[in-house]
């Protein structure tokens, strides 16, 4: 690991002067991790824990009849086990649970966990070109062992997979991010975040490098109680997703008014599949539709040597977490009518 | 109060932006106040020595320790090498493997992922602390020996720590969740199965 400043931020005005040359640092299980690795050598590490002190806002989580508002520096772990969180948005409890380890998540801030990085390979082993990692060195993936990589969102410079779980919830839970910077506080949908890899595979979000996130706002909705998180992996537990599937469905006597369908361990960037939520609407949520759907969604797959048994899995995923949340039973009303959970 | 002589503040690092700002004198040409200020911070930050140690004190098993060190030096390798904690053990060093599990604050934490400058204020305890008086044993301890939950042991620090926090979570009601719950902390000897029944002996006396 190469040597670095270290300070520590008591005030969001402080984190954010230091924020344009300085990596910011919460759980720093991500972090500390690819320093480790040499894959990033931050000059200058700003650690921001102790701002929950000044602004208590930046640690809490807060239900109400408008919605939830996850501090950025909640851990993955205290979103996991609240009650109301599990009862009214269980997609989101869910996608939490299922990441990582526990030990992981009771370190890893919300915030940070948003913004994990890839764990392509060869972008984590720092010896192999990798455009992520080294702009312009070239991709070592896509014609060396790309099992594990995307087939959504892909380009010729990367195809590198988002890794996260809680972004595909928040994406169908339609989902803003809080950013504070010097130009004061901007809400951004959680579907901007993330770019494309496209020819610059290094630029991984529109967030200005002032900028900070304070909290996840997610909107109160009638029906975010029909949600669900499918994940897949090559073991049972404590291992990133092969596929993933989070949906929220808007059901009306059996048939579907609305959905939303977002895709993990598949795409490049947490992946919203509208093209199969479309195919859904007016539809009885049954097997059937629920296998169009699928279609639709990885419509514009593409493969490479190793990955292409992730479109069936994919798709498989996608119609079981369909499936399961349409035979999901509302909660109890206390729990959907706005009452704080604490 | 957290020290901040050595590790310094944003704060201290501003002070000293001002002062490498006057001594090179080139605010003037800059475009804008709020560019001068990053510049100028900046120039300061490359001033400091990013190898400089720093004076902290971590809180070990109820023990206060005054420590200069590394930024880069993880929890886990402080508590082996500079306290002689060697109880906590390094398995994989990339948060994987959960060797290294200690409780923070009476949670459970990969010691290897958290730097030990950032310990600071919080309590730590390592598998030497876990007992509540010396020459006894926590129920999970015993729990361990009764249900011969090990072979070579290397696991067990970190196994036995991770499994009181999984029953003071309430993550330990049936063996499906026990699994769950402990799939960060990986047996290369499979004692699995011991390791639940273990948990299970240990719940049950830890409620008590």
């Amino acid at each position: 690991m190469q040597p670095f400043l270290f300070d520590r931020a008591d005030s969001v005005t402080e984190a954010l002067r230091a924020a344009p040359d300085a990596t910011v640092v919460a759980g720093g299980t991500n972090l500390v991790d690819y320093m480790r690795l040499g894959v990033v050598s931050p000059k200058h590490l700003v650690d921001i824990n102790g701002l929950s002190q000044e602004t208590a806002a930046l640690g809490r989580i807060t239900l109400d009849h408008q919605g939830l508002r996850l501090g950025a520096l909640v851990r993955m772990a205290e979103a996991e086990d609240h009650p109301g969180i599990r009862a009214r948005y269980p997609v989101l409890a869910d996608s939490l649970a299922l990441a990582a380890s526990r030990q992981i998540r009771t370190m890893a801030s919300l915030g940070g966990n948003l913004l994990q990085r890839t764990r392509c390979e060869y972008f984590r082993e720092a010896s192999w070109p990798c455009n992520k990692r080294r702009p312009g060195s070239g991709c070592a993936a896509l014609d060396g062992l790309n099992r594990q990589h995307a087939v959504l969102g892909t380009s010729d410079a990367c195809i590198a997979t988002y890794p996260g779980d809680m972004a595909q919830a928040l994406l169908v839970l339609d989902a803003q991010v809080e950013l504070t910077g010097p130009r004061g506080v901007r809400l951004v949908p959680v579907a901007k975040v993330h770019r494309q890899p496209g020819t610059t595979p290094y630029l991984e979000t529109t967030l200005a490098p002032d900028e900070l996130i304070t909290a996840l706002v997610v909107p109160a909705s009638p029906w975010s109680w029909r949600s669900r998180y499918v994940k897949v992996r090559d073991r049972r537990s404590y291992a990133f997703a092969l596929a993933s599937a989070a949906v929220a469905l808007d059901l009306e006597s059996g048939r579907v008014k609305q959905a939303r369908i977002a895709l993990g361990g598949v795409a490049t960037v947490p992946w919203r599949a509208e093209a199969a939520e479309a195919a859904l609407v007016g539809k009885p949520l049954d097997e059937g539709a629920a296998r169009v759907a699928a279609d639709a969604a990885f419509a514009g797959a593409r493969t490479r040597a190793h990955n292409a048994f992730k479109v069936p899995l994919g798709q498989e995923v996608l119609v079981q977490a369909l499936l399961q949340a349409g035979a999901l039973q509302p909660p109890p009303p206390t729990s959907r009518n706005g009452v704080t959970h604490a | 109060m957290p020290d901040r002589s050595q590790s310094g503040t944003v704060n201290r690092r501003h002070f000293l932006a001002a002062v490498g700002g006057a001594a090179a004198g080139g605010a003037a040409t800059l475009p804008s106040p709020g560019d001068a200020a990053t510049a100028l911070a900046a120039e300061a930050a490359e001033a400091r020595d990013p190898r400089a140690l720093h004076t902290v004190t971590l809180t070990v098993n109820g023990q206060d320790h005054r420590l200069s060190l590394d930024a880069r030096a993880s929890l886990l390798d402080t508590l082996r090498d500079r306290l002689g904690l060697t109880g906590t053990k390094k398995g994989c060093d990339h948060g994987q493997c959960g060797a290294c599990t200690v409780l923070v604050d009476g949670r459970r934490e990969l010691s290897c992922l958290r730097l030990a400058v950032m310990a600071q204020g919080h309590q730590v305890t390592t598998i030497e602390g876990l007992a509540p008086a010396p020459d006894t044993l926590h129920p999970m301890q015993q729990a361990f020996i009764d249900q011969d939950a090990f072979q070579c042991g290397y696991c067990t620090p970190g196994q036995i720590l991770s499994a009181v926090a999984c029953v003071k979570e309430g993550h330990a009601g049936d063996d499906d969740q026990i699994r769950e719950y402990m799939s960060g902390n990986v047996c290369r000897c499979a004692a699995y199965p011991n390791i639940i029944a273990a948990i299970r002996q240990a719940k049950t006396e830890m409620e008590a």
